[in-house]
Order: structure tokens, then C-alpha cells, then sequence
């Protein structure tokens, strides 16, 4: 009896939410577009792309966002009725229909660059995804590194600094890893050895950055910029052949380096992870320790590595802030993608490849909130600055699917 | 001043006057420590003795002197604005007497003021930072509940007109400290309901509250004018200060040290504090014994955002009067050390607040006196919390033995 009552209300209540989706769709967005007005989606990213030009997408403003909202009242009376087994296909059936109608909304009468956006949304993931498999390398071996951001603005500064003295952006991207590895080799040190709170060496870090960072930004870089900070950036390579694929093309294969390396990061970390003996260990030690410990797994030597790996790679993260952007460095210029790139790493469920495409979620959310303000929306901009951010903890609570971290995580080994 | 009101009620626990020399030795050589290291990187970035470095063998005294004046410099302009130049002082002590002209005493005495200004939001955010540990709770967002808090009572100070003091006074105050709450809450309760990690969660809270800030301060909240501050708060609504101008130091102090008084009470006097202590130390002991968790983290977060508010609140209404951009100078960040420092205790908060208070304010003159940035006060804190959190570090480095290392500091990692 009582398991019939919680069935219904499961699919009731989720139901209920899509249909409400749907009105909100309707109310905020249809009611707002003019008749006979269309909006129109570039498909290019620009004229000078290797791409294949194709035609822009021109939808009728009013009547698309009609169907998106029937669609989604739809699919919410589908989930009461019926159920949808999937919670991930329900929940990318409304996110999709909500995205989709809000940009149709806030395109009307104007165009709109959708594949800049979307290559943009990768470029912007690429820190974020750098810092959540940092996250996942050393939390798999049970150290939770909360210093990412720190690392990841003292990686920044070492590499423009590096980078602008060698005027070499190879120089200046071995030191950002170097960087980001003695970063990590400093907190592993501490957590491991004198066993410091995870979380408070974490913050430690985090602050002693910001002030070191800014430290050197006001006393020598503002004031020397050429000589200090001003690196240029690494260009833009496009894969031959490849990138004349129509969208997936400028999406995927004109990008820089540093988002070529992340990518390629993702697949050989989801390989080491789970098809490898160090894999192998490294999950042992993050679950049970003490059992991985009695077969005769060295479970410090383990930490220490995955963590020092885990800073180098949240150091070509910082890396990617300057070299790899902007090409210089500005105080506190990581603005929290280093939290964001946690809350990436725990949305993906400690997976290399789950938190790269929860990265991109956040990638898209930054880089829709600048498409937006370009675009000239009544809303706010700094409302939509504070878009990446709830949807962190939005992320977090778990309503879109709980995962469990390691079992030992965040928990000194003690040796017997 | 009476800066140490708490001190009687703490004779109940009657510690042995060994165990208080054992509290202060690591805290103290912690802040040494810094300060050395401090020391240590303003000979490193200054030219003088950099020069002389590079000549070290041809004539080492020189070096060290150069060494030796560059941080002698830096500190004592330090020192003289944290506490005053005592030539100045006794001068104007001098004046008073034989000609009763109070005026450059007054002036003499504006560093000592200035000191217990910073400390004022000092003590108040250390507070909250140090009830959340108390906890098991790491509320890293003390800054944005500041930032909100602020707003709110600003608010209340500017919109309400022709209220009398008595009544427009305590809800500013309320108005700062409900605000900070509800910053607060929100990450308390997603904590306890959905177990989203709060340090995260208050971070991202962080980024949210400064693009709030932004906009109110640009927007609704702006007064009229070109510079996005908020308009004079009315004279009902100051916290009144206790000497003519410039001596800025008003009853917010006073506030800031019943506060400590009150979470001393609440802590260790109180039904509601030994739940709060039975949650920090064992959460499923407490949970077993009929505590609740779920209520235990919201009052808890909420408390302490309330603190983080009050921060701000007397600091808007007894020194500036108005909110500008970028009113807080950290202090909510700058907050963990301090109660990481105070080793989570209201008294040892207070006095960690005191000693940065002035640190703070003086370096405000050692930045225009020495040209050190203030961000070395930010280095030195981070180191601070690490040799405070590894006290190993310190038993090491000084050769000390039988110290004992327990931290108050319950912080756990996700989920759990």
C-alpha cells in the first residue's frame, strides 16, 4: 500500500514541475514575443571559417515557443499519466524546451551566433573541466583538494610571468604545471603527512594565493606590464579536414591547445581510471584504504601521486586563464571556476568524462550569460552574471540525480 | 578601552595556567612565523636589498643591513600606524595637560582608533566564522552574508525617515543581522536537507551576493549622482561614536564585543549550545540522542550568517554612513583565520580579531609609507592558518615537544 502511494507521488510530483515549466514558458516568454517576428540562429561561426557555410536557422518566434511549451505540458502529462523511466532524458526534454524557448525570446526580430556560442561554451568549459578532473584524480584517491582555485590562480600568474620574461608559451605552460604539481605537493604534504583538515588546507591555500597573487600583481606586474605581463596567447589551430565539418567542425576542432589538451586529458584519465592496475589502486585507495593497504598498496605513495597529477592539471587550468585567453593576468581573475569545477566533478559522479560534460553545462551557462548581455536582454546583467553560479548549487543538491563519493574521502589513512 | 569584558566568566572553567600557555604558544608562534616569513618576502621584493644580495659576498653587511632597513621600514611604518607614533602621542598627551587642548592628543590617537574600527567587523565575522566550526560547519561565505547584511540595514538607515533613534537604530541592526541570516540559511539548510557541501554552497552564495551588490548599488539602491554608492543613512540610524572627529571608533565595538559575550553564552551556557558542540564532535551521537541535525545546521548557519551581517552593519552605520562598491576590505575571507586562530573560542576570537585589526590598519600606512601592498597581510594569514591548522609545523620548527594538537575544527567532506 504504502510503496503504491510513494510511486504515484514520484511520478506526480516531477510531473507537476514540467507542466508548471510549461505554463512559465508560456507566460514569461510567448506572452512577451510579438506576432510575426522570427528570430534567427547563425549556423556559421564566422565567413572567414574553414567550415562548409550552411544556412542560418530562422524560426518564427511566437509559434516556436508555442510548441516548446506544448511540448513540455506534454511531456509533464506523459509523467503523470505514464512515467518516464529516464530522469535524465525528462530532465534534458525541459531544460532543452526552456533554453531553447528563452533564446528564441530574448533572438526575436534580431540573429543570433549559435555555433560561436557553442564553441565559446566549450572554450569557457575548459577551466572548469580541468579543475573537476583535478577534483576527480585525487578524490578517487580519497584527498578532497579545495585549493583548486588557489592553485589554479598561482598557475595563472606563474605562466604569464614565465610565458612574457621567456617569450616562449611553452616555458610559460611547463611552469603553470610545475606550478600547479608544487601547489598540490604543498597540500598532499600537509593533509598527508601532518594530517591538516582537508577542507581547512583547502581554504588555507585558497587565501594565501589571493594574496600572493595579488601581491605580485600590485608590486611588479601593473607596473611593468610588458616586461612581466603581456605573453600573447596560443593561436588558434585548426585540424585539417575535420574542422570543414558544418558546426561540430568551429565547435570542436579550432580550438588552442589547451582545449585540445583537456580533451584529449578526459579520455586518458577515463582509461587510467578504469582499465588500468593504477586505476585500480587509486579507486582501492579511495574506497578501503585499510584493505587496499593489506595488499600491500602503498596508499601514501598512491595519494601523493594522484594529488601531484591532479595540481599539475588544475595548473594547466591556470594555465588557460592567461596563456591560454587573455594573455595576461588580472587580480582574482579565476572568479570561483575552481568551486565550480567541484560541483562539475560531483554532478559528473567522480567520472573523467561525466564531469567534462557537467563542465560543459557550466560552460554553456557562462557563456550564454555574455551572448546574453551582447544581445541587450531586459534582464539585468549582472543577474545573468549570477546564472553559472546558482546553477552550481542547483547542481549540488542533487535533485538531478545523487551520486556517492569515495568512501574514504576527505579522511586521513592511518597507518597501523 | 574595556576590551576584555569576557574575561571573569571564563574563571568557571578555571583552565590551568598551563593549559592557557599551551592554548596561546601555537597560535602565538604561528602569527611569528608569518610575520617572519612576511619579513622574509619584503626583503625578497625589495630592490635595495635585492641589489645588495647580488653583491652578498663581495660585502654581506650590507645586504643585511639593506635586509635589515627594508623590513625595519615596513614594519615600523606598521607598527606606528597601528598604534600611533608615540613622540605624538606623548606630545599631545602634553598639550591636554598644560594648555587642556584635547585636539592632537585626539589626532595622536586616530591609528589606536582606526584599529579597533578594523577590528570591530573583525570580531564579529571571526564570530561567525568560529560558531560554524563549532559545528562542523565551514561557513566560507561570511563575506556575501556581510555584503547582504549591509545592504539591508543601509537600507533600512536611508528609506526610514523622521523615526527616533531608539527605534530606527535597533532595526538597521536587525534589519544587517536578518539579512546575513538569510544569506546564511540558505546554504545551511540546502546542507542539512540535501547535504550539498556548505563550503561550496557559501562560496557560490559569495559570487551571488557581489552581483547583487552590484546591481543594487548601481540600480535601486543608488543615490542620486554618477557613483554607484547608496544615498547618507539618516543620523537615527548611526551607531554614535564615542569621540569627535576623526576618531571613528563608536559603539559598534561595543556591540561587537557583547556579541562575543553572547556566543560565549550560547555556546557554553545553554541547552542549545551543547547541541550545537554535540553536532560539531559526533554528528550520529548527537543524532542518536534526539538532536536534530536538520535544525542544528540551519539555526547554526543562519546564527552565523546573522554575525557576518552584523559585521557589515557596524561597520555602515557607526563608520561610513553610506555603502560604496567594494566595502568590505575581505574581512568575511580574512574571518576563517581569525577563528581558526581564536581556535573557534569567542575570547580567543576577540583577541585574534584585536591583533588583526591592527595588523590590518596599519598596513594601510605600510602600503603608502614602504610601498609594501596590503595584500602581505593576506599571504600572512593563509601562512597563519596553516601552521595554526598543522600544528605539527610549529612543534617541528621550534623544537617543542608534549604540545598538545586538538583543533576544534570539525569540517567534513561531502556527503557525508
Amino acid at each position: 500500500m504504502k510503496t503504491k502511494t510513494s510511486f504515484t507521488r514520484s511520478r506526480l510530483i516531477p510531473g507537476i514541475v514540467i507542466i508548471v515549466t510549461g505554463l512559465l514558458i508560456f507566460l514569461l516568454f510567448a506572452i512577451n514575443t510579438q506576432p510575426q517576428v522570427t528570430s534567427r540562429f547563425g549556423m556559421n561561426i564566422s565567413a572567414s571559417s574553414e567550415a562548409i557555410q550552411i544556412p542560418d536557422l530562422v524560426v518564427p518566434a511566437q509559434t516556436g515557443i508555442y510548441v516548446l511549451a506544448l511540448v513540455t505540458v506534454f511531456f509533464g502529462a506523459w509523467q503523470m499519466a505514464r512515467g518516464i523511466r529516464s530522469t535524465g532524458a525528462l530532465i534534458g526534454i525541459v531544460a532543452f524546451s526552456f533554453v531553447a524557448s528563452f533564446l528564441i525570446w530574448a533572438t526575436q526580430g534580431k540573429s543570433f551566433n549559435m555555433v560561436g556560442m557553442l564553441s565559446s561554451s566549450l572554450v569557457r568549459a575548459t577551466p572548469i573541466a580541468l579543475a573537476a578532473l583535478c577534483g576527480v584524480i585525487s578524490e578517487r584517491a580519497a584527498v578532497v583538494n579545495i585549493g583548486i582555485e588557489g592553485t589554479m590562480l598561482l598557475s595563472a600568474q606563474a605562466a604569464v610571468i614565465s610565458a612574457t620574461v621567456s617569450h616562449n608559451l611553452y616555458v610559460g605552460l611547463v611552469v603553470a604545471i610545475l606550478t600547479g604539481g608544487l601547489v598540490a605537493a604543498f597540500h598532499a604534504f600537509m593533509v598527508i603527512r601532518f594530517k591538516v583538515n582537508q577542507i581547512v588546507s583547502g581554504v588555507a591555500i585558497n587565501i594565501f594565493a589571493t594574496g600572493a597573487t595579488s601581491f605580485i600583481s600590485s608590486r611588479y606586474l601593473e607596473k611593468h606590464t610588458d616586461l612581466f605581463n603581456n605573453s600573447g596567447t596560443f593561436p588558434i589551430i585548426s585540424i585539417p579536414l575535420l574542422s570543414k565539418i558544418p558546426i561540430l567542425g568551429p565547435v570542436l576542432f579550432e580550438n588552442s591547445l589547451v582545449v585540445y589538451l583537456t580533451m584529449l586529458l578526459v579520455v586518458v584519465l577515463q582509461v587510467v581510471l578504469f582499465y588500468t592496475p593504477w586505476g585500480l589502486r587509486t579507486r582501492a585507495v579511495g574506497e578501503h584504504p585499510k584493505a587496499a593497504d593489506t595488499l600491500g598498496i602503498d596508499v601514501f605513495f598512491v595519494r601523493y601521486v594522484n594529488v601531484i597529477i591532479g595540481g599539475m592539471i588544475a595548473g594547466l587550468g591556470g594555465a588557460y586563464f592567461t596563456i591560454g585567453s587573455v594573455g595576461r593576468f588580472d587580480e582574482v581573475m579565476t572568479a570561483g571556476k575552481g568551486f565550480i569545477g567541484l560541483a562539475a566533478m560531483i554532478f559528473g559522479k567522480w567520472n573523467p568524462v561525466g564531469a567534462f560534460t557537467s563542465s560543459l553545462i557550466f560552460g554553456f551557462t557562462d557563456s550564454l550569460q555574455v551572448k546574453m548581455q551582447i544581445l541587450g536582454t531586459p534582464i539585468p546583467s549582472e543577474f545573468l552574471l549570477m546564472a553559472p553560479y546558482i546553477v552550481t548549487m542547483i547542481v549540488l543538491t542533487g535533485i538531478v540525480g545523487r551520486a556517492m563519493p569515495p568512501a574514504a574521502d576527505g579522511e586521513p589513512y592511518e597507518k597501523q | 578601552m574595556t576590551e576584555k569584558p569576557i574575561q571573569p566568566k571564563k574563571e568557571e572553567k578555571a583552565p590551568a595556567s598551563g593549559q592557557i600557555r599551551q592554548a596561546l604558544l601555537v597560535p602565538a608562534l604561528a602569527v611569528l612565523t608569518g610575520l617572519i616569513i612576511g619579513a622574509i618576502i619584503i626583503i625578497i621584493t625589495n630592490e635595495k636589498a635585492a641589489t645588495a644580495y647580488g653583491n652578498f659576498f663581495g660585502d654581506p653587511l650590507a645586504a643585511l643591513f639593506a635586509s635589515w632597513e627594508a623590513v625595519a621600514t615596513a614594519y615600523g611604518s606598521l607598527l606606528v600606524g597601528s598604534f600611533g607614533d608615540p613622540g605624538k602621542i606623548i606630545n599631545g598627551l602634553g598639550i591636554l595637560f598644560s594648555t587642556g587642548d584635547s585636539s592632537k592628543f585626539i589626532r595622536a590617537l586616530y591609528p589606536l582608533s582606526e584599529s579597533l574600527v578594523t577590528a570591530t567587523p573583525y570580531i564579529f565575522a571571526g564570530l561567525s566564522v568560529a560558531l560554524g566550526f563549532r559545528a562542523g560547519l565551514f561557513n566560507v561565505g561570511a563575506e556575501g552574508q556581510l555584503f547582504i547584511g549591509t545592504l539591508a540595514s543601509a537600507f533600512v538607515g536611508y528609506s526610514l525617515v523622521g523615526l527616533p533613534w531608539f527605534i530606527h537604530l535597533p532595526l538597521a541592526i536587525l534589519a544587517g543581522a536578518l539579512g546575513g541570516a538569510l544569506w546564511g540559511a540558505i546554504p545551511g539548510y540546502l546542507k542539512a536537507k540535501t547535504g550539498a557541501h556548505e563550503v561550496v554552497n557559501t562560496i557560490m552564495m559569495n559570487w551571488i551576493a557581489f552581483r547583487l551588490s552590484d546591481w543594487l548599488l548601481n540600480g535601486p539602491m543608488k543615490a542620486p549622482g554618477f557613483r554607484p554608492i547608496t544615498p547618507q543613512i539618516e543620523t537615527s540610524a548611526e551607531l554614535p561614536r564615542f569621540f569627535a572627529d576623526p576618531l571613528r571608533i563608536n559603539w559598534g565595538f561595543i556591540l561587537a564585543l557583547l556579541a562575543a559575550y553572547g556566543v560565549y553564552w550560547l555556546l557554553f551556557k545553554t541547552t542549545i549550545g551543547f547541541e550545537i558542540r554535540s553536532v560539531g564532535l559526533n554528528p550520529d551521537a548527537a543524532r542518536y540522542s534526539g538532536m536534530s541535525i536538520v535544525r542544528n545546521t540551519v539555526l547554526v548557519m543562519a546564527l552565523s550568517g546573522a554575525l557576518s551581517g552584523l559585521a557589515g552593519t557596524a561597520h555602515v552605520l557607526g563608520v561610513d554612513r553610506w555603502v560604496g562598491q567594494g566595502f568590505s576590505a575581505g574581512y568575511g575571507f580574512d574571518a576563517i583565520a581569525l577563528a581558526l586562530l581564536g581556535n573557534s573560542h569567542p575570547l580567543g576570537v576577540v583577541l585574534a580579531a584585536l591583533l588583526f585589526g591592527t595588523l590590518r590598519s596599519g598596513a594601510t600606512r605600510m602600503q603608502s609609507m614602504a610601498g609594501i601592498p596590503i595584500d602581505i597581510i593576506s599571504i600572512i594569514q593563509g601562512l597563519v592558518i596553516i601552521f595554526v591548522a598543522a600544528p605539527a609545523i610549529i612543534r617541528w620548527l621550534y623544537r617543542l615537544r608534549n604540545i598538545k594538537s586538538d583543533t576544534t575544527v570539525m569540517v567534513r567532506g561531502w556527503g557525508k
